[in-house]
């Protein structure tokens, strides 16, 4: 019983492994045939950071069971830790590929410290408290980038939270971040291949992480909080392991987001709550705690609104109109009842039933 | 002197996000979900008034009541039609998701009817300054008019709550939603009450929010409305007295420090202020605390 039963955690796996792979062959191949637009091109990048975050915001929303709105401050600080390294380190570093892998590193750590920072006293709260705190995060990461200015010069870096002059650079100095004006000029490290790889590592690190010993714990923390204390499980440790993954892992999202423009600004659009709310609405829409499903929804919303283009104006009240629907739908309890009725496989029992 | 402009300027801004936070904190005391709607509600007051007093020539009294209507409607509708069918379901995200849905619905139609450009808002208040102390303090009209307002609604609401029918029946659902049906309370319809005055609530929020600061785009609700939110948390959640002290201390603290510390870290630190209060009062200054059961 037991050996079926990992065979069919394995199985699943490899099909979203394999999902993924397909989706990669099949767009090179309509890239090579040259029948993807240039639009659709630039959108691969992006897709890949969005599905991600989706998968990482998973493991806090669907298997630790904690309801977090500030995913986007994680991934902000993943770009800018990363841009900021690239940045530096350009002229020293000539291999594209070793610096761009050190500045996914350290966005990464740098994200994950974050989170195991704000982690640590922010747990403590439940539901809808924790909810509003990690918004909260969000956007004190968010307005802090905004007024930081770190320039370089030889006589070393220089910091500030009023104005670039007041950096006092010497005249070789370069300001590196620049306020509300951002990171500008960070080499375009990222691309569609490596999106991918970093998606399958992502998935190879949250589904171990989800079937292995310390998964089990992080689940049972979610069913039961107190069940789980009385057996023996430390709680603390737990919650803070999943959510400093998650956050981690959207810093990894956040370096491949920001090598993948030549301005990097934090904006209420693409680090604000929108942002952690949409990846939400990926997560939730994909199904809580389904990893496959957040790919599928991170993907498929992601394209709607550009697929629905051509209808100009009325694309996103569109694409609203679909989220309410797609929800009703999917967790209205008489819809449910109404679709269990009339599916497939009841039709099937009745018709023998009569018989 | 300038201190206490800017404290009055603080109680002023903090008035209009308590009123907005009565709405939250009403729906989520009676609902136990997160209205993420409700600012686009106060937009859609905004505009309602826009287009009936700017646009038509209407007398503003009529726009006001025009714009209560609208939103007392859309309150309604909006949970018959996507809270509603979900309240029993499986996962509370579930709601949560659909009221983004919605809010992302609102501000795009906003956005289709109106267009993107910032409108001019024209304040309806005809109520001249109040100058005190050799006209270094100027209280202008907007802010006795959001005061008044703001005390007057918290007198109204605290008597219809305790003293009225509907009201205990809208206390009885949010203790004890089955019990409360056992004793013959129309679940169902309290519930649209509750939407309906927290939309209300909304619209005189858009109303007083456009006069003090008269720009009007489709996203002007999105910002004020998560920060009554954050006052509402801060105050303590279902809390009524709570929605008040949250959006004035939340109203004082941004004013302040926008005026002595950063303009540009403001909302950060109102951010932070909440999460140090929440840190030591977990369910917020007058929340109740629940013990949790085996």
């Amino acid at each position: 019983m037991k050996k079926r039963n990992i065979s069919k955690n394995v199985k699943d796996n490899i099909i979203t492994y394999g999902i993924v792979i397909v989706a990669y062959i099949v767009i090179q191949i309509l890239i090579s045939a040259g029948s993807l637009s240039s639009l659709m091109q630039g959108l691969l990048v992006p897709l890949c950071v969005y599905v991600i975050l989706a998968v990482s915001l998973n493991l806090t929303v669907g298997i630790l069971g904690e309801l977090s709105l500030g995913h986007a401050g994680f991934m902000c600080v993943g770009a800018f830790t990363g841009a900021f390294f690239s940045r530096c380190m350009e002229n020293v570093i000539t291999i594209d590929l070793i610096r761009f892998i050190l500045a996914l590193i350290i966005g990464a750590v740098c994200a994950g410290v974050i989170g195991f920072l704000i982690g640590m006293p922010v747990l403590r709260l439940r539901g809808d408290y924790l909810a509003i705190v990690t918004l909260a995060f969000g956007e004190i990461i968010k307005n802090i980038v905004n007024v930081l200015y770190i320039g370089k010069d030889s006589r070393g870096f220089h910091f500030s939270m009023k104005d670039s002059i007041s950096l006092g650079l010497e005249t070789d100095g370069d300001v590196i971040i620049n306020g509300a004006q951002g990171i500008t000029g960070t080499p375009k490290d990222s691309n569609f291949t490596i999106g991918v790889i970093l998606i399958l590592i992502t998935l190879f690190i949250v589904l171990n992480l989800i079937h292995s010993r310390d998964g089990r714990a992080i689940m049972s923390i979610r069913d039961n909080l107190i069940a789980a204390e009385s057996i023996g499980i430390n709680i603390t440790k737990y919650k803070l392991m999943a959510f400093s993954i998650s956050a981690a892992l959207a810093g990894v999202a956040g370096v491949l987001y920001s090598h993948n423009l030549n301005s990097l600004m934090a904006t209420p659009k693409n680090f604000g709550y929108n942002m952690s709310i949409m990846i939400l609405v990926f997560v939730v829409l994909g199904g809580i705690g389904n990893i496959r499903g957040s790919i599928i929804a991170a993907v498929v919303l992601t394209l709607l609104p550009e697929l629905l283009r051509g209808l100009s104006n009325y694309r996103m009240l569109i694409y609203a109109i679909v989220l309410i629907v797609m929800m009703l739908f999917n967790w209205s309890p008489k819809l449910i009842e109404l679709r269990k009725r009339f599916s497939v496989k009841c039709l099937i029992g009745r018709s023998k039933e009569v018989q | 002197m300038s201190f206490i402009s800017y404290l009055i300027n603080g109680i002023s801004l903090g008035s209009v996000y308590a009123i907005i936070a009565l709405g939250y904190t009403m729906v989520y005391g009676i609902a136990k979900m997160l209205n993420f709607a409700h600012g686009d509600v106060i937009m859609v007051g905004g505009f309602t008034i826009f287009f009936a007093v700017s646009m038509q020539g209407l007398p503003p009294a009529l726009g006001i009541l025009l714009a209560v209507i609208l939103c007392t409607l859309l309150g309604i509708t909006i949970e018959y039609i996507a809270y509603r069918p979900l309240r029993q379901a499986a996962s509370s995200l579930a709601v949560l998701i659909t009221a983004i849905g919605v809010s992302y619905l609102l501000q795009n139609l906003a956005l289709l009817i109106f267009g993107a450009n910032t409108k001019a808002f024209t304040s309806v208040v005809t109520i001249p300054a109040i100058k005190l102390a050799d006209e270094q303090i100027i209280i202008s009209g907007e802010t006795i008019v959001t005061i008044i307002s703001c005390i007057v609604i918290m007198i109204g609401l605290t008597l219809f709550v305790n003293k009225t029918k509907a009201g205990q029946a809208m206390l009885a659902v949010s203790e004890d939603k089955g019990a409360a049906q056992l004793m013959g309370i129309n679940v169902n319809a309290t519930i649209s009450l509750t939407f309906a005055i927290g939309s209300a609530l909304a619209a005189i929020a858009g109303m007083l929010l456009c006069s003090a600061y008269p720009s009007l785009t489709p996203y002007t609700g999105s910002m004020p409305g998560i920060k009554a939110f954050v006052a509402a948390v801060f105050g303590g959640i279902g809390s009524i007295p709570g929605a008040l002290i949250g959006g004035i201390v939340l109203g004082i603290i941004e004013i302040l420090s926008k005026a002595y510390i950063s303009s540009q870290m403001a909302d950060a630190i109102v951010f932070m202020v909440l999460i140090i209060v929440l840190l030591v009062k977990p369910t917020g200054i007058l929340g109740k605390k629940i013990q949790e059961k085996v």
